[in-house]
């Protein structure tokens, strides 16, 4: 019994561009699946292909039970897009377009007004509801676009990036309604660059490069794939180096790799990194020991997963920026990939790499939490800039 | 929100769900008009202007039938300013729905269940609702500097509809401009462009007679010509041609068939080419 939203082997190409390489997903009644991926990964193709706006070159659809390119018009009927862009009419007030919404969905026009007075109080826009949404700040306007989506309370939902560019405040508000969304039994599919927007909503995540899912799971499941938290330190002196990685291996968490095969050195940085559970506790307690053996410390940081982080360990680049790629390939080799299958057996290469790429681009907000904890004024410099 | 199935009811199927889609997606078009009447406003400013430009400095200069008088060409000329001015104002079906595609609303549409043409028909209703506005308002300026009719108000009306009809027609082709060129931009440049030649290349400002006879063949059986010999004749206008050519003898009846085709033909590209399209 396949699930509210179903694709087998979507292919869709642009010229020589492999938008969609052979997607398979299954979002079963009621869950939310997080579309994870950078810019041009084919996560927007997928939800374009999804809700009948594009034809794949081949593969299977199916949503709500309804197969996609076979009838389309009734799966429209049971689904509500909300998109990157908020696609509403500038010019026609919030209420006008909700019920031109609900009209087009084929509401009578007595049904469809009632439905946007409805809509328009729930999402905080009743005071705002006769004012040209032109005049609405972009948070507003999100949520007007969403409320479009659900004038008929569609029991599957799309949305495409829903809330990128978003302050965290309207985030935040957003996030709630989806969620409320979601407790009354909607299947939504999301997609997102932000591993903690799909943290939050998500009950699975499928990471998406080059047109493919290259890894599925919970949010929990990926982040432990990727190596889960790690203490990062730089010592002093070179000669210290051998003397800090045997108190590291200490604090190293059991795995599959434990000791000192579990720490991770850089010599020519004089960067140790090993993953551990525990903390900032652990982190004070790694200070304090380092401290004792009279071990200098340039950097100390505890480090969290984040977006490029699962991306490197997955793919081998950083999920920012295409053009990137080259260079965190060059730094991390491909080590990557291997290192992604487990976690506590990361070469050298991938965790080079990896710091390399929060350092250039951390795109997750709030991804690096640890950048106040690090030592150090190099240390709280980098923690501003992958916060950012 | 516990509500786990959909509410949207079934989608009616054929004209009776297409009209009242077309009527939903028209009346959103023309809530937009009276938000940007700038829009409306030159619309009717570029008609006055060509009226009053023709009239003074060509009046008196192009000869029609026989007479250089220029209370004779500017009764000569309205019909090919009404004409010319409900063909410009189809360039504004093109850019609205290269912006609408601009803007992810056209997405937003498309994955709604409506008719498939409603967006587009919806489009051009309301763009005849403007065009029908600026006639009046041009034939209220047309005869404060002298334009007369002869033959009665039903012909007048019967005059008023062929031109209508021809504006209809031809915001079809503006639609298509505006899905193909995809920028609100390039449609409204290319929107326009390709209007100059078929309005000049006509009996609308000059008569056929003086072209070379390519060019004239071309003139006399441009659709737009056809619609400009009927108005005349319906109006009681001089400068009637004389011409075999067929639809210079059967203007009514060439208009309607030209409006008609264009419509067929071109509604259909347009259609075809909204369900494909990608932002």
């Amino acid at each position: 019994m396949p699930g509210a939203i179903y694709a087998e082997g979507l292919v869709k190409t642009f010229g020589d561009v492999r938008a969609l390489d052979g997607v398979d997903l299954d979002v079963p009644e009621g869950t939310v699946l997080g579309l994870l991926g950078p810019n041009g990964a084919g996560k927007t193709t997928a939800v374009r292909v999804l809700t009948t706006l594009l034809r794949p070159d081949s593969g299977r659809a199916v949503v709500a039970g309804i197969d996609v390119l076979k009838r389309p018009n009734d799966v429209r009927r049971s689904i509500g897009l909300s998109g990157q862009f908020a696609a509403v009419d500038e010019y026609l007030t919030g209420r006008e377009n909700l019920r031109m919404m609900g009209q087009l969905y084929q509401l009578s026009a007595r049904r469809a007004k009632a439905r946007a007075d409805e809509l328009l109080e729930r999402f905080h826009l009743a005071d705002a509801g006769d004012r040209t949404t032109k005049t609405y700040s972009g948070g507003m306007r999100r949520r007007l676009d969403l409320a479009a989506a659900l004038v008929v309370s569609p029991p599957v939902m799309f949305m495409d990036e829903p809330t990128t560019g978003l302050d965290p405040r309207n985030r935040q508000q957003l996030w709630s309604i989806i969620q409320e969304l979601v407790a009354g039994g909607t299947t939504l599919l999301l997609t997102t660059q932000y591993l903690e927007e799909a943290d939050n909503l998500a009950h699975e995540i499928a990471v998406v490069d080059h047109g493919s899912v290259i890894a599925r799971g919970t949010s929990d499941e990926l982040k432990a794939r990727t190596g889960g938290e790690r203490v990062e330190v730089v010592v002093h002196e070179q000669g210290d180096i051998a003397t800090a990685r045997s108190v590291l291996s200490g604090f190293g968490k059991s795995g599959s790799v434990t000791g000192e095969a579990a720490v991770t050195v850089e010599q020519h940085i004089r960067r140790l990194t090993v993953p551990v559970s525990g903390g900032a506790k652990l982190l004070a307690e790694v200070i304090r020991e380092l401290d004792a053996r009279g071990i200098e410390i340039d950097d100390i940081g505890l480090r969290r997963p984040t977006l490029d982080d699962v991306f490197l360990s997955l793919t081998g680049h950083a999920a920012e920026d295409a053009a990137t790629d080259a260079d965190a390939g060059k730094n991390g080799g491909t080590g990557g990939t291997e290192g992604g299958g487990d976690g506590a057996g990361r070469g050298p290469g991938a965790a080079g790499a990896s710091g390399e790429a929060a350092r250039g681009g951390g795109s997750t907000p709030g991804g690096t939490r640890s950048g106040s904890q690090r030592s150090g004024a190099r240390g709280s410099a980098q923690g501003e800039e992958t916060a950012e | 929100m516990t509500v786990i199935t959909s509410q949207a009811p079934a989608a009616r199927g054929g004209i009776a769900g297409s009209v009242r889609d077309s009527l939903v997606v028209a009346k959103r078009n023309l809530i937009r008009m009276t938000r940007i009447p700038e829009v409306v406003l030159f619309g009717l400013i570029q008609p006055v202007m060509f009226v009053i430009l023709f009239t003074y400095v060509f009046g008196g200069s192009i000869q029609v039938g026989g007479s250089t008088s220029a209370s004779v060409y500017k009764n000569f000329l309205m019909a090919g300013i009404f004409a010319q001015t409900v063909t410009f104002a189809t360039a504004g079906a093109g850019a609205g729905i290269a912006d609408d595609m601009h803007k992810g609303l056209v997405d937003r549409f498309r994955s709604l269940p409506m008719a498939r043409g409603a967006v587009l028909t919806g489009r051009t209703l309301a763009d005849l609702v403007q065009t029908a506005l600026i006639i009046l308002v041009l034939s209220i300026v047309a005869v404060l500097v002298g334009w007369r009719i002869h033959n009665g108000v039903g012909n007048m009306f019967a005059a008023f509809g062929l031109l209508l009809l021809l504006g209809y027609a031809f915001s079809w082709i503006g639609a298509l401009i505006g899905l193909v060129v995809r920028t609100p931009e390039a449609a409204t440049s290319g929107g326009l462009i390709w209007l100059f030649p078929v309005t000049f290349v006509s009996n609308a400002f000059v008569s056929t007679q003086g072209m070379t006879p390519w060019l004239r063949h071309i003139a006399e059986w441009n659709p737009f010509s056809a619609t400009v010999q009927a108005c005349r004749k319906l109006f009681g206008n001089p400068g009637v041609s004389d011409s075999g050519a067929w639809p210079m003898q059967h203007p009514v009846w060439a208009s309607l068939i030209w409006s008609v085709l264009i419509i067929v033909v071109f509604r259909t590209l347009a259609v075809r080419r909204y369900r494909s399209a990608t932002s």
